[in-house]
C-alpha cells in the first residue's frame, strides 16, 4: 500500500515471534504487522503476541513495545478516544488505535502504518505539525463583546457538533486532496472547515473567512464533497454535510450567485468579500 | 443493522462505484429515451411525472421537440448539480476517489492535475437556481397528483393515483432536504435571535418571536431530513421510474388501473 515500505532503506526484515510462546488467558495468540522505519524508508515487521479478549490495537502495539521491540515509536495519551493522539492507519484506513478492537479483524491480516498524508518521523508516529500551521493561518475567533457571552440556545445549537473535534487529523489523512493530490500548500482540509464553520456561524464572531476559504489558503473549492472525511471521523461529526457544504453555500452566495451579485452592484457594495453576516 | 454494515464493509471497494455508475447510466438512458421518443405521458387522469408541468409546445418550434424536452432539464439539472449526486458521480465516474480506502485511492487518475470543484465543476454552484425551478415543478406535481384522485370527475382512488402520491411525497422529501434549501432557510444566518424589526408594541414583538421560532423550526426540520438526503435521492429516482413505467404499461394496455374506491 505504501511507497515508504518499498525501498527498504531502514531495517532488515525479521519476524519477531513471541520468544517463549506465552499466550493469552485462553492460550490464543494473534499476529500484527507494524511499519518500522522513518522518513528514509522502512518495512512491515510481523509480531506475534498473546491475544486477550477485548484488546484494542493500541494494547497490542504497546505489548509489542514492552515485550519485543523496546524502540517501537507510537503516540498515545488518553487511551479513551479523547485526545486524538493515537491515530494511525490499520489496513489502509485511518483509525484511533485505542478505539479499534482486535476482534474487528477476526480472520484478517492486521497491518498498522502511520498516517500517510504527513511525513513519518518514526514507526507509527507522523509529523502532524503542518496542521498547526494551517490553524495559525486562519483568523481566529474574534468578538467585539466580552466573554462570557449571553447567547440563545437557538443560535448556538449547531455549534456543539464542530466543538466535538478531538484533532485526530484522520479526516485530513483520508482526504484525497491531501493524501493523493498533495495540495497541502493550497488546501486547509476538512478539520479546518469544521473549525471555520464553527467560527463563521458563531453569533458573536465578527470576522469573515470566506475570502480565506475561497481565494486563499482554505481552498474549499478543491473539496469535491466525496465524504471520506465524514466516514472516518471518530466522534461522528458530519463534516461534509454540516461544515463543508454550508460553507460552500456561503461561498456561492458571495462568488457565484448572479442575483446576489447584481444586488450588491446596485447597492454599491463590493463583491467578493462580505461585510459581516 | 450492524451486521448489514459489517457485511457491506467486507465487500471489495469497487462494488460501490460500479453499482452507482450502472444505475445512473441506466437511468440516463431511460430518461433520454423518454425525452426524445415519447411525446405523450398522459393516461386518463394520470400524467407521468416526466411531463410535468404540462407545457404546450409553441407552434414555431421544430416538430422534433417533445414536451419533456421543455421541462425535464429542470429536474435533471437539479439532480446533476445536487451535492449528493455530485459525490456519487465524482466517485463512480471520475474515480476522484472511487472509495476511501488506501487501495482505492491509489487508483485515482489525476495526480497533481486535480482541480476538484475549481475548474469545470465550478458550474455546479448554480444548483440553487435549479432548486428554485424544481420547487415550481414540485408544486405542479402536487396539483397533478390531486387531479389523479378524481379519476372520472368524482373523488376516487386508483393504484395510479397512489403511485403518483408516493412519487410526489418522495420527490418533495428530496427537494426540501436539499442543502441549498437548508442554506436558504437558516444556514445563511449566524444569529436567529438577532432578527430585529424594531417593533415596540406587544403585537410586533409577538410576531417577531413567532418568525424567529418559525425559522428555527424550519431550519431544524430541514436539517433532520437533510441527514437522509442520499436516501431521498435514490428513493425518489426509483419512484420516478416506477411511476413512468406504470403509466406506460397503462398506455400500452398491458395492465389496467385498478380502482380502489
Ligand atoms: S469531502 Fe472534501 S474534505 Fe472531505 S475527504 Fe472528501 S474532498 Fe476531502
Ligand atoms: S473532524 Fe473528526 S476526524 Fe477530523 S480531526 Fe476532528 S475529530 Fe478527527
Ligand atoms: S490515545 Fe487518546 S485518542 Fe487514542
Ligand atoms: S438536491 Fe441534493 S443538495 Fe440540493
Amino acid at each position: 500500500m505504501d511507497d515508504r515500505t518499498a525501498d527498504g532503506g531502514g531495517l532488515a526484515p525479521q519476524a519477531h515471534a513471541n520468544a517463549n510462546g506465552t499466550a493469552g488467558e485462553n492460550g490464543k495468540t494473534t499476529k500484527l504487522k507494524i511499519f518500522r522505519g522513518d522518513a528514509e524508508g522502512g518495512e512491515e515487521v510481523e509480531y506475534e503476541l498473546p491475544m486477550v479478549e477485548g484488546m484494542v490495537v493500541l494494547d497490542a502495539v504497546l505489548n509489542v513495545q514492552a515485550e519485543q521491540a523496546g524502540d517501537l515509536a507510537v503516540r498515545w495519551n488518553c487511551k479513551a478516544a479523547h485526545c486524538g493522539s493515537c491515530s494511525a492507519e490499520i489496513n489502509g484506513k485511518p483509525k484511533l488505535l485505542c478505539k479499534t478492537r482486535m476482534e474487528e479483524y477476526d480472520g484478517e491480516e492486521i497491518r498498522v502504518h502511520p498516517l500517510k498524508a504527513f511525513p513519518v518521523i518514526k514507526d507509527l508516529v507522523s509529523d502532524v505539525s503542518w496542521n498547526y500551521e494551517v490553524s495559525r493561518s486562519m483568523t481566529p475567533f474574534t468578538s467585539d463583546a466580552q466573554a462570557p457571552f449571553t447567547m440563545y440556545e437557538e443560535d448556538v445549537e449547531r455549534l456543539y457538533e464542530p466543538k466535538k473535534c478531538i484533532e485526530c487529523f484522520m479526516c485530513q489523512d483520508v482526504c484525497h486532496v491531501l493524501r493523493t493530490h498533495n495540495k497541502h500548500a493550497e488546501f486547509a482540509g476538512p478539520r479546518f472547515f469544521v473549525r471555520a464553520q464553527w467560527m463563521e456561524m458563531h453569533p458573536m464572531d465578527n470576522q469573515n473567512r470566506l475570502k480565506y476559504l475561497h481565494e486563499e489558503r482554505g481552498g474549499v473549492g478543491y473539496c469535491n464533497i466525496t465524504k471520506c472525511c465524514t466516514e472516518v471521523c471518530p466522534v461522528g461529526i458530519k463534516i461534509t454535510d454540516n461544515a463543508i457544504i454550508p460553507l460552500k453555500e456561503r461561498v456561492a452566495d458571495e462568488y457565484y450567485d448572479p442575483a446576489k451579485w447584481l444586488m450588491r452592484k446596485l447597492r454599491g457594495n463590493r463583491n467578493g468579500a462580505r461585510n459581516g453576516g | 443493522m450492524a451486521s448489514i454494515t459489517a457485511a457491506k464493509n467486507r465487500l471489495p471497494w469497487w462494488v460501490g462505484p460500479i453499482t452507482v455508475s450502472t444505475v445512473l447510466v441506466l437511468f440516463t438512458v431511460y430518461a433520454m429515451y423518454v425525452v426524445f421518443f415519447r411525446p405523450d405521458g398522459q393516461y386518463q387522469s394520470l400524467l407521468s411525472p416526466f411531463y410535468s408541468p404540462p407545457v404546450g409546445i409553441p407552434g414555431w418550434m421544430p416538430g422534433w421537440v417533445t414536451a419533456p424536452m421543455l421541462v425535464l432539464w429542470i429536474p435533471l439539472g437539479f439532480r446533476a448539480t445536487c451535492y449528493y449526486y455530485r459525490k456519487a458521480y465524482y466517485r463512480a465516474f471520475f474515480w476522484d476517489p472511487p472509495a476511501c480506502s488506501s487501495k482505492a485511492q491509489e487508483r485515482e487518475p489525476r495526480g497533481n492535475n486535480y482541480n476538484g470543484e475549481r475548474a469545470l465543476f465550478i458550474l455546479n454552484n448554480i444548483h440553487r437556481y435549479f432548486l428554485y425551478g424544481s420547487i415550481i415543478v414540485v408544486a405542479f406535481l402536487w396539483y397533478e397528483t390531486a387531479v389523479s384522485f378524481f379519476p372520472e370527475g368524482g373523488f376516487g382512488m386508483t393504484i395510479g393515483s397512489l403511485v403518483l402520491l408516493t412519487n410526489i411525497v418522495l420527490l418533495s422529501g428530496y427537494t426540501f432536504s436539499c442543502h441549498s434549501f437548508r442554506h436558504l432557510v437558516g444556514g445563511n444566518k449566524d444569529c436567529y435571535s438577532c432578527v430585529k424589526s424594531g417593533g415596540s408594541t406587544g403585537s410586533e414583538v409577538r410576531s417577531e418571536n413567532f418568525l424567529r421560532k418559525l425559522r428555527r423550526k424550519t431550519y431544524n426540520g430541514v436539517s433532520v431530513i437533510n441527514g437522509q438526503h442520499a436516501s431521498w435521492a435514490w428513493a425518489s429516482l426509483f419512484m420516478l421510474l416506477i411511476a413512468d413505467l406504470y403509466i406506460r404499461l397503462l398506455q400500452a394496455g398491458v395492465i389496467t388501473d385498478l380502482r380502489i374506491f
